[in-house]
């Protein structure tokens, strides 16, 4: 009776083939519309984390107070002992040091006079260690526009958009003129290897971009530095081993009476990015409840309708002797086998998709080239073990029930009714 | 031969309800059927005939009054026992043929002997004899759309006959098909009647029916206003 049933499933394609094809496109949705919109939410975070805050940042409580204004004075003595400690304590992540600093970027004539200046924001990564992922962790290869990266010291990136305004070009030299850390006047020329752009206002407007040592040379900070930032080395902020890790840090490092002792932060206590967090999580769990919700219906009218459009086959098959027990069973399998074919179908279609976006990402900067916060202009999708199960769930299930529902009807109706359907 | 009692309505009644107030489809029916009858319940649209196959067959329960098919009380039989009786002792034959349309005309008379549960080898051949005896056997592996009308109904008739059921409940069988046809599959009726002794019960309202069947029970408003025994009056095309 099974094969018999099983059969006719195979051969009515209104019945299997449809279904299926609902189903998987439902779940297939679902996977690709979790995934892109964790990676949408993430790839912001992540910015906002490779760029400024790390997934942890430690520095020491005064720099915390002021850290809008880089008080380069109150950095971190002896931070080559500290990323020693770091290392060894919580091999888990990458640890890297960072000097963040304002400057006036004056470019000389060819007297060797002031022609223009201009407010620059630099940074100091760590650029010419051979096992440095600061390149790639700011995307810097992608980002340039002219020249090349840093490759001895004395070299600097600039924004092309800064560049142009000071009408200076790879293999020019400018002076950065500030602060340092003792609150010295720093004067110090660069070279300049290339421009940069990064489709984001905050970061093309008048940035510097050059090498750790150049900046601690230029800055007079000898084994100091602002920030010491630490990623994840999965590369995605996990909140419960940061929180963990901070705890175990300021416990061991961090002295709430010595401004000078060491403190480390979380990405979410940075840049209103808790806020930010709550609301990508509460985003995401909303969108996917409506979007779930949605297709839940859709797939449940489906199984519902489907239950219904048989109901004299059903009267038909009770009337030649199959007990409604029977038939109800059967209705409950061949939806069952339908969601379970659809679901994995929709998972692996949603999967291929998502890994696709995963990878490449989809650029949106031409909407992103007046954003004034740090907001990626390439965004891609992100697997997470949820993509696995979040369409699977509701494949499967909200035909099923629509099923269970339809074939309550066999049990209200008598059999003679169900004929009538039939005949109707 | 007509004398074993198969079938037996005592003061059969059916209400539908409808509105605040109910429909009486039924009011009071005393019917005695004896194995291998050939009979016909005869009336216009809403006479009640459909509605007594119905009950008779189990497909639905008497208001008032008492049903006894083969010594089951049809009113006290539970879902499960009322299945059991339907796949083993009754066969139906509907207006629309109700043929599965994914399923070949093999398959389609074989579905009645899956639920009984019959060895494969045993159900192959009953499944052939069957079709055989309704003439269909270069149609076995035809689907229900390749069928004419009449060739769909006479594989209605194979899957009705193919358990050799006690009674076969054909409720309007001629409906949808023209004259030669619903001579040919009233002969393979009559045939069967008189070869296996299986009892039949027509609802209809057709001339043609009316002529080939042993017994005329006339139905009006639910009650029965004629019961006569004939010898048939064949009006062959």
């Amino acid at each position: 009776m099974i094969r018999f049933l099983l059969k006719g499933l195979i051969r009515d394609r209104h019945r299997s083939l449809l279904p299926i094809i609902v189903t998987a496109l439902g779940v297939m949705l679902t996977v690709v519309f979790h995934s892109w919109l964790t990676g949408v939410l993430g790839d912001s975070i992540e910015y906002n984390a490779r760029f400024a805050s790390g997934h942890v940042k430690a520095m020491t409580p005064a720099y915390h107070s002021n850290m809008q204004q880089m008080p380069n004075d109150l950095a971190i003595l002896g931070a080559g002992q500290m990323m020693d400690s770091l290392q060894v304590l919580y091999p888990f992540m990458d640890w890297v040091e960072r000097i963040h600093f304002a400057g006036l970027i004056d470019v000389p004539d060819e007297n060797g006079e002031t022609r223009i200046q201009g407010n620059a924001l630099g940074l100091g990564i760590d650029l010419l260690s051979p096992t440095s992922q600061e390149t790639e962790r700011l995307n810097l290869q992608q980002s340039l526009r002219t020249g090349n990266l840093p490759a001895r010291p004395g070299e600097a990136l600039m924004s092309h958009e800064f560049s142009a305004k000071l009408g200076i070009k790879t293999g020019d030299v400018f002076t950065l003129i500030g602060s340092t850390m003792y609150r010295e006047l720093a004067v110090y020329n660069f070279t300049l290897s290339g421009t940069v752009e990064f489709g984001t206002t905050a970061l093309d407007r008048g940035s510097v971009i050059v090498d750790l040592q150049d900046a601690r040379f230029a800055l007079n900070m000898e084994d100091a530095a602002g920030e010491i930032l630490g990623f994840n080395v999965s590369g995605y902020f996990d909140e419960e081993m940061t929180g963990q890790v901070i705890n175990e840090f300021n416990s061991r490092f961090y002295d709430t009476e010595d401004i000078f002792s060491t403190m480390m932060i979380s990405l979410r206590d940075q840049n209103n990015m808790g806020t930010f967090l709550d609301y990508s999580t509460k985003l995401i769990g909303l969108l996917l409840v409506i979007f779930i919700t949605a297709m839940s219906i859709i797939l449940w009218n489906a199984g519902l309708l489907g239950g219904l459009r048989r109901y004299g086959e059903f009267g038909m098959r009770l009337a030649i002797g199959e007990e409604k027990n029977h038939v109800y069973r059967t209705m409950i399998y061949e939806s069952l086998i339908i969601g379970i074919l659809g679901s994995v179908g929709g998972v692996f279609l949603g999967m291929l998709i998502a890994s696709y976006l995963q990878k490449n990402g989809i650029d949106l900067g031409i909407m992103m080239k007046n954003a004034t916060i740090l907001i990626p202009s390439v965004f891609h999708a992100r697997i997470t073990s949820q993509t696995w199960y979040i369409g699977f769930i509701p494949g499967v299930f909200s035909a099923l029930i629509g099923t269970m529902l339809a074939g309550i009807g066999i049990y209200k109706r008598q059999t003679a009714r169900l004929i009538k359907e039939l005949q109707a | 031969m007509e004398a074993d009692l198969i079938i037996k309505l005592d003061g059969l009644k059916k209400h539908y309800p409808i509105g605040g107030g109910h429909f009486t489809a039924l009011n009071g029916i005393n019917l005695d059927f004896a194995r291998g009858e050939f009979a016909a319940l005869i009336g216009p649209s809403g006479s009640g005939k459909t509605t007594m196959i119905n009950i008779i067959g189990s497909l639905d329960m008497p208001s008032e009054g008492r049903v006894t098919f083969m010594g089951y009380s049809i009113g006290e039989l539970n879902a499960k026992s009322a299945a059991l009786i339907r796949s083993s002792k009754m066969g139906f034959i509907f207006q629309t043929y109700n043929l599965l349309p994914v399923y070949t005309v093999f398959e389609n008379v074989e579905l009645p002997l899956l639920l009984l549960g019959i060895e494969k080898s045993t159900r192959k051949k009953m499944v052939r004899d069957a079709i055989e005896w309704v003439g269909l056997t270069d149609k076995i592996k035809s689907k229900p759309p390749q069928l004419s009308g009449g060739e769909s109904q006479r594989v209605a008739i194979a899957r009705a006959m193919v358990k050799k059921p006690a009674v076969v409940f054909a409720d309007e069988p001629t409906a949808n098909l023209d004259a030669a046809n619903s001579h040919h599959i009233l002969q393979t009726m009559e045939k069967l009647n008189r070869e296996l002794q299986t009892t039949f019960i027509f609802a209809t309202h057709d001339e043609k029916v009316i002529s080939y069947v042993r017994r005329r029970i006339y139905l009006s408003d639910g009650l029965v206003v004629r019961d006569e025994r004939v010898a048939p009056q064949r009006t062959e095309v």
